[in-house]
């Protein structure tokens, strides 16, 4: 890879030890995916839960934050992804003291290092969305999603060690979705049926995702009739990554790079086509369902809740009482705000817990389930059914006015 | 030999020997494995069940979430991890993982490397040179 004289410095160590494994470790990277040099990037976003860190990753944390101040200086504002618990009520949620011990120790590595400690998913609809053509460093896949699609950012998926890397060395290499060549569509999506519900864009993004089957894709969806929320496509993007680990889509006429069909679209170019209709999107549901007709919780989380998704629930709650477990996981941003409206108020005095700062698939979920004698699941969130099948969850997928229903009625889902 | 070596187009790590463990399925830490008793969890994941410890994993796509960049080093700081990750298609989170980890992974290849290596098989991957590849040893461990 091709260094500029600042990346020769941190190369060599003349920076400290911190840039230096950093920019060893992008130069790894790099060459790996081929890229020629590196792109200056203005944010990074690190995911860092302790389940996936592990002691050994919290051990690596606190080395790299023991370095003196002006050995391991971040070069750009850093936000970090949910943390693996709500302190407040990992008690109940009968998280382990072990597990507790692992996130304080992470978040004071973490502050020593200067990274803000923002806790959140959606940092794109609460902390500063990127610009279009604004190169960044972000982790979480639906962040980077939608990032890039909808706002018209440059990421690539940027795990911890990465985000963190380009954090310490203000750049990042220049692979992938930093490419304008790699931003025209691969393949495309016939959408003969635009959802109106959370879930609905959860399982169209699902299907996408399965039809375009890795990173490298990049689908554009004709036929979506009408403009989608942000909380739409943030429920679309998240689903999409999750079940394709895809990182970039278009919607002709509405996000910002596919104004018109030529913009994503060589011209001539002959590439697969796929149609969805509403009869897939019921299918992919009911995959789900099969024989659970009763739940043991019910949960919205992945990616944490908007505000606007706050009222909803609860509004669906009001006058009501809750007797399964509910529960409801946002960000440290938007959670004062819900207290102070007054939405975490009705959402608890129908039952319901409502939890920020954490995720529920990265709050050691297992171990919730096994604690808990959880198992059955539903939830709004395409992207959650997905993950929490690898944790020994059957998870069904239903509207987020059927999974209140659910958790108001012992758990039976209504057929 | 040369009909049992087939090239990749990148590579990383160290070379090793092992078993092959093959599917034609995606891999992805945190959706398809549990950590703790070294099994891929994921009840539809081809191999559902087996244990990857040791073992040389030759599967289609890296799929899922960023978890892995950071999985991968905690695997192997346990010990309970696989050899090596033979691959069709990487993510830029399976390269960032193995990088941090100092992994051994190959990908990219001219046909599906999952039909070419018979599960069982004893393999040699060798990302070294400046043509990573996988080297049918013997047809069975």
């Amino acid at each position: 890879m091709k260094l500029a004289d600042e990346e020769e410095a941190m190369r060599a160590g003349e920076c400290g030890p911190a840039a230096q494994w950093a920019i060893e470790h992008q130069i790894a990277v790099g060459r790996y995916l081929g890229a020629r040099d590196f792109v200056p990037v203005t944010q990074a976003h690190i995911m860092a839960d302790t389940e996936s860190l592990g002691p050994a990753g919290v051990e690596w944390l606190e080395r790299m934050a023991a370095l003196p101040p002006d050995q391991r200086r971040l070069r750009i504002p850093a936000i970090t992804d949910p943390r693996g618990t709500d302190f407040a009520a990992a008690h109940w949620l009968k998280q382990q003291t072990w597990m507790l011990d692992l996130e304080r120790r992470t978040i004071a590595a973490f502050e020593a290092l200067g990274v803000l400690m923002t806790n959140t998913c959606i940092n794109y609809q609460t902390i500063m969305p990127p610009v279009f053509g604004e190169h960044v460093a972000y982790g979480d896949t639906g962040v980077v999603i939608y990032s890039n699609s909808v706002c018209g950012a440059r990421s690539n998926f940027e795990g911890g060690p990465s985000a963190l890397s380009a954090a310490l060395t203000g750049c990042t290499p220049r692979y992938g979705y930093h490419l304008d060549e790699r931003r025209a569509a691969t393949l495309v999506v016939d959408v003969g049926f635009t959802p109106r519900a959370l879930n609905e864009w959860g399982a169209l993004g699902a299907i996408v995702g399965r039809l375009a089957g890795d990173y490298w894709q990049v689908p554009a969806l004709f036929g979506v009739d009408r403009v989608p929320s942000s909380d739409e496509m943030k429920h679309f993007g998240a689903a999409l990554a999750s079940y394709g680990s895809v990182a970039l889509f278009h919607m002709i006429g509405i996000t910002p790079e596919a104004r018109r069909v030529a913009d994503v679209v060589t011209t001539g170019a002959a590439l697969p086509r796929h149609a969805v209709g509403e009869a897939d999107i019921r299918a992919f549901a009911a995959s789900y369902a099969c024989d659970i007709d009763r739940v043991d919780l019910v949960v919205f989380s992945a990616p944490q809740l908007s505000l606007v998704e706050m009222a909803q629930v609860a509004g669906l709650l009001d006058g009501r009482r809750t007797t399964v477990p509910l529960l409801v996981v946002t960000s440290p941003q938007v959670k004062p705000d819900a207290d102070r409206i007054g939405l975490t108020a009705r959402i608890e005095a129908a039952g319901g817990s409502v939890l920020s700062g954490m995720c529920f698939y990265q709050s050691y979920a297992r171990e919730m389930a096994e604690a808990n004698g959880w198992q059955r699941l539903a939830t709004n969130s395409a992207k959650l059914v997905n993950i929490l099948g690898g944790y020994g969850y059957r998870p069904v997928l239903l509207s987020l006015e059927a999974c209140v229903d659910a958790a108001c009625r012992d758990g039976w889902i209504a057929q | 030999m040369s009909g049992g070596i087939f090239i990749a187009a990148a590579g990383m790590g160290r070379r090793v020997e092992g078993e092959a463990l093959v599917a034609r399925d995606g891999f992805s830490a945190r959706y398809d494995l549990d950590r703790t008793r070294g099994v891929f969890s994921r009840t539809d994941h081809k191999l559902a069940g087996q244990s990857y410890v040791g073992r040389v994993l030759v599967l289609d796509a890296a799929k899922g979430g960023v978890a892995t960049a950071w999985m991968l080093h905690e695997m192997k700081a346990r010990g309970v991890v696989p050899a090596a990750l033979v691959l069709n298609a990487v993510n830029p989170i399976m390269v960032q993982g193995a990088a941090h980890a100092g992994f051994t992974m190959i990908s990219g290849f001219d046909r599906d490397i999952t039909q070419a290596i018979p599960s069982g098989a004893w393999v040699e991957v060798d990302p070294s040179g400046d043509r990573p590849f996988i080297r049918l040893v013997r047809s069975s461990a």
